[in-house]
C-alpha cells in the first residue's frame, strides 16, 4: 500500500483490493460507497468555505476595504462562524407557500452539484467515477440544478422569487448551450468525453495551446457561459439584488439558505474545474514537447497542487467579475447567448473540425 | 390601518400583476413605495406613494424661529445639508435685507460646491449599486470620506451640519481649510478618472442606461424636472446661473447641458457637475477675503409681514422655500418645494414599458432622497 502523491493509482486498488478480500463483494462496495460519499461530504464543506473566505476577500481586494479579519488568524474562520450562525437561525414558515416543493428545492439544488463533482479528476487516479462519456454526464447532471431554482421561485409564494426563477430558468436553459458547445469544441479536438483520457491526451501540452485559436474562443465562450450558468454577477440576474431583493432565495432562511449559498460556489468550483481540466489540462503539468529538462522540473510539482492552482485561478477570474461588472438586463443576457455567442460556437466547432481534418493541430 | 395599507390602486388588466418595491427594498433607497404593474418583466405602470418618513417638517416649521428651521432642512435633503440651510438663511437674510460679509459668500459657495460633489459621489455609489456594480459603492464613499473630513474639521460633523446662520456662520473656518480642500481637489481629479474606467466606458453599463428611460425637453419642463436630471434633457434650469446667489457670479463656470435625456446622459450630467464644482472651488479658494464670519444680527429675529419665495440649486435640483411671516418670530407658513419630489413625478413616465431593471436603473439617475420626497 504505497502512498504516491504523484499516482493515486496503486494507493486506490490496494484500498480497493483489501476491501474486497475482507468482506463479500456487496458490503466492500456499500464501504466503499460510504468512504467515497464522506470523503465528498467533507471536501465539499471545506471548499464551499474556503470559497465563501476567498470571495470576501478578494471582493475586499477589490473594493479597497480589508476583508474578514476578526475572527481567527486573517479571518479564516469567519466563514466557519457565519456558518454556524445560519445553522442556528430560525426556518421561516411561508404562508400559503407550497411546503414539500419549498423544503425539497435546496436540496435538489445542492445534490446537483453533489453528483457533478463526482466525475472530475482532480489527481491521476484520484476520481470517484471514471465514465467513458464524463463531459456529457457533468453537463447533463449540472443542469438539474435549474429545477431546484424554478421550485424555489414557485414554491416561495412570492412574485420576487418568481420572477427571480423564471429569470433563471430562462438563463440556465440558454447558457447550457454555449457550455455545450464549446467543451464539444474540445472534444473534437480531443476524440474522446472520458476525463482521464481527456487530461492524458494533455500531456503534450494543454489543450488551450493546442488547438490554435478555436480552443482559446472556445475557452473564453466558456469561461462567459459558465459564470452565467452559476447565476454569478455579471449574470447574477436570478438574485439582482438591487431589483428582485434576493431573487429565488428570498423566503429563504437558516440552513436552507445556506444549502443555496453554498451550491452556488460548488457550482463556481466545478465550472472552474472543468475548464481546468478541458482547456488547462487538469492535474497535468505544464509541459512543452522538446525541453525534457523543463517537463521534468515541471512534473515534481504534485498533480493535485496543478490541479487546484488551476481551478483557483479560474475562480479567482470568475470573481473579477462579478466584483468588476455591473449587470446585464435579461434581455440583453438573452441576446448575448443567441445572437453572438451560439452562432461563434457553431462557427467555432467547423474550425475546429476542419483543423482536426487537416491535422493542424499540435 | 388596514384601509391605509390597502390604499386603491388603479384596475390590472389581464396577464399583469402587481409587485411592491418597498419601502423596505434594495434599491428605493429608503422608504419609498413603489407599487408597479408588471406583465411579465415589463413595467406597465409605476405609482410611487409616499409618506413612510413623513416627519411634518413644513408643520414643525411654523412652531420654531428661524434658527432652528435651519436644523429641520439638513433632515430633508441629507445629502445636501449645507445647500438646504443656505436656501433658510438667503430667505432670512433677502427679507431682512441685511447686507452679509463678502467673506461668508465666498465660504457659503465653496462648502455648497464640496457637498455638492459628496453628494454627486454618493449618488455615483448608489447608482453603481443599483446596476449590479457593487464595487462602486466603495470607491464613491472613499472619496466622499475626504469631503466629510474637512466638514468635520471646520464644524464639528459629518452629514447633518447646520452650519449656516442666517447673516452668516456659526464659527469661522478652520485654519486648515484651505489647504485641505485645495488638497482634495488634486487628489480628486485623479480619483474622478477611475469613475470613468470603472462605470461609464464600460459596455454593459452603456447598454444598460443608453436610450433608457428617455426624457424630452418638454416632459422635463412640463413635469418640472430640475437640476442635472432636467438639464440632461436640455432644459437649461441652473439656478446658480440664472438667479445667482453667492458668489457665483464671480466664478466661472458652465452649465452642464445635454440633449439626450436617458439615463446616461443624466450620469454624464452629474459626472460633468462634479469636474465644473472642482473648477468653481479651484477659483474662489485662495480669493476668500478677510473679515468677519457673520453680519450684525438681532438675537430673535422676526421678518416684516408678507410672502418670501428663495431658490437654491441643490444637488438633485431646485429647491424653494416659500413663507409667508406676520411679523412674529415664527412663520405663519413654510413650504418646501423640494426637487426630489417633483422628480419622482416623472419616474413613471420614464419607465413605463421598460424592464424592471430599467426602472431601478431610472430611479437611480433621477437620485432620489427619500426624506426629501416626504419631509
Amino acid at each position: 500500500m504505497a502512498f504516491n502523491i504523484y499516482d493515486f493509482t496503486s494507493f486506490n486498488q490496494s484500498i480497493d483490493k483489501a476491501l474486497y478480500e475482507w468482506l463479500p463483494p456487496f458490503w466492500a462496495m456499500i464501504v466503499e460507497m460510504t468512504i467515497i460519499g464522506l470523503v465528498f461530504l467533507l471536501a465539499y464543506a471545506v471548499v464551499g468555505l474556503l470559497l465563501v473566505y476567498a470571495e470576501r476577500k478578494v471582493c475586499a481586494f477589490m473594493q479597497n476595504r480589508v476583508g474578514p479579519n476578526r475572527v481567527g488568524p486573517y479571518g479564516i474562520f469567519q466563514t466557519i462562524a457565519d456558518f454556524i450562525k445560519l445553522l442556528m437561525k430560525e426556518l421561516v414558515y411561508i404562508k400559503d407557500s407550497d411546503k414539500l416543493l419549498f423544503n425539497i428545492a435546496p436540496f435538489i439544488v445542492i445534490i446537483a452539484s453533489f453528483m457533478a463533482i463526482a466525475a472530475i479528476p482532480f489527481a491521476k487516479g484520484l476520481h470517484a467515477i471514471d465514465f467513458d462519456i464524463g463531459i456529457m454526464y457533468v453537463v447533463a447532471v449540472s443542469s438539474l440544478g435549474v429545477v431546484g431554482i424554478l421550485l424555489a421561485g414557485w414554491s416561495s409564494n412570492n412574485k420576487y422569487s418568481l420572477i427571480g426563477a423564471m429569470r433563471s430558468g430562462a438563463q440556465i436553459i440558454s447558457y447550457e448551450l454555449s457550455v455545450g458547445l464549446s467543451l464539444l469544441t474540445i472534444v473534437v479536438l480531443a476524440g474522446t468525453m472520458q476525463f482521464s483520457q481527456v487530461v492524458e491526451l494533455q500531456s503534450s501540452g494543454w489543450f488551450i495551446f493546442k488547438g490554435h485559436i478555436p480552443a482559446v474562443i472556445a475557452f473564453i465562450v466558456f469561461l462567459i457561459a459558465s459564470t452565467a450558468e452559476t447565476n454569478r454577477g455579471p449574470f447574477d440576474l436570478a438574485e439582482a439584488e438591487s431589483e428582485l431583493t434576493a431573487g429565488f432565495h428570498t423566503e429563504y432562511s437558516g440552513i436552507k439558505f445556506a444549502f443555496f449559498f453554498l451550491a452556488e460556489y460548488m457550482n463556481m468550483f466545478i465550472v472552474a474545474s472543468i475548464a481546468a481540466t478541458v482547456f488547462l489540462g487538469g492535474w497535468m503539468p505544464f509541459h512543452i514537447s522538446g525541453l525534457e529538462g523543463f517537463n521534468h522540473v515541471m512534473d515534481f510539482i504534485p498533480p493535485l497542487i496543478w490541479y487546484i492552482g488551476k481551478t483557483a485561478f479560474i475562480i479567482w477570474l470568475m470573481m473579477l467579475f462579478k466584483w468588476t461588472f455591473p449587470r446585464l438586463r435579461i434581455d440583453q443576457l438573452l441576446n448575448l447567448e443567441w445572437k453572438y455567442l451560439l452562432p461563434i460556437n457553431l462557427v467555432n466547432i467547423l474550425i475546429m473540425a476542419f483543423i482536426v481534418l487537416m491535422g493542424w493541430h499540435f | 390601518m388596514k384601509e391605509i395599507i390597502n390604499l386603491p390602486v388603479h384596475s390590472i388588466e389581464e396577464e399583469e400583476y402587481h409587485i411592491n418595491m418597498g419601502p423596505q427594498h434594495p434599491s428605493t433607497h429608503g422608504v419609498l413605495r413603489l407599487v408597479v404593474t408588471l406583465q411579465g418583466e415589463t413595467v406597465k405602470k409605476v405609482q410611487p406613494h409616499c409618506g413612510y418618513i413623513h416627519r411634518g417638517i413644513e408643520k414643525m416649521c411654523e412652531k420654531d424661529t428661524y434658527q432652528q428651521i435651519i436644523h429641520l432642512t439638513d433632515r430633508m435633503d441629507y445629502l445636501s445639508a449645507h445647500i438646504n440651510n443656505h436656501a433658510v438663511c438667503l430667505l432670512v437674510e433677502g427679507a431682512l435685507e441685511v447686507e452679509v460679509p463678502e467673506r461668508v459668500k465666498y465660504i457659503r459657495t465653496i462648502i455648497d460646491e464640496l457637498n455638492r460633489i459628496a453628494s454627486h459621489q454618493l449618488w455615483w455609489c448608489s447608482f453603481g449599486m443599483d446596476l449590479g456594480g457593487l464595487t462602486c459603492f466603495f470607491y464613491g464613499l472613499r472619496d466622499r470620506e475626504h469631503i466629510l473630513d474637512i466638514f468635520e474639521e471646520s464644524f464639528g460633523s459629518r452629514l447633518l451640519h447646520s452650519y449656516y446662520t442666517p447673516g452668516g456662520l456659526m464659527q469661522d473656518i478652520h485654519p486648515n481649510f484651505q489647504k485641505r480642500t485645495k488638497d482634495f481637489i488634486k487628489y480628486f481629479r485623479k480619483k474622478i478618472k477611475d469613475y470613468d474606467k470603472l462605470l461609464s466606458g464600460n459596455v454593459i453599463f452603456e447598454n444598460r442606461s443608453q436610450g433608457i428611460g428617455v426624457m424630452s425637453k418638454e416632459d422635463a419642463i412640463n413635469y418640472g424636472v430640475s437640476g442635472p436630471s432636467g438639464r440632461a434633457s436640455g432644459w437649461s434650469c441652473d439656478i446658480r446661473k440664472k438667479y445667482p446667489y453667492g458668489v457665483y457670479d464671480k466664478a466661472e463656470f458652465n452649465e452642464i447641458l445635454r440633449t439626450d435625456g436617458d439615463t446616461y446622459g443624466r450620469y454624464m450630467v452629474r459626472m460633468d457637475e462634479m469636474r465644473e464644482s472642482m473648477k468653481i472651488i479651484e477659483q474662489l479658494i485662495d480669493n476668500i477675503p478677510e473679515g468677519d464670519y457673520t453680519a450684525k444680527m438681532k438675537p430673535i429675529i422676526k421678518l416684516p409681514a408678507g410672502e418670501y419665495y428663495q431658490r437654491v440649486e441643490s444637488a438633485r435640483g431646485e429647491l424653494g422655500i416659500y413663507c409667508i411671516s406676520d411679523g412674529n418670530k415664527t412663520p405663519v407658513r413654510m413650504k418646501f418645494r423640494t426637487p426630489s419630489f417633483v422628480n419622482l413625478g416623472v419616474l413613471d413616465k420614464l419607465s413605463r414599458d421598460m424592464k424592471i431593471a430599467d426602472l431601478v436603473a431610472i430611479g437611480a439617475s433621477l437620485d432620489l432622497v427619500i426624506p426629501d420626497i416626504d419631509r
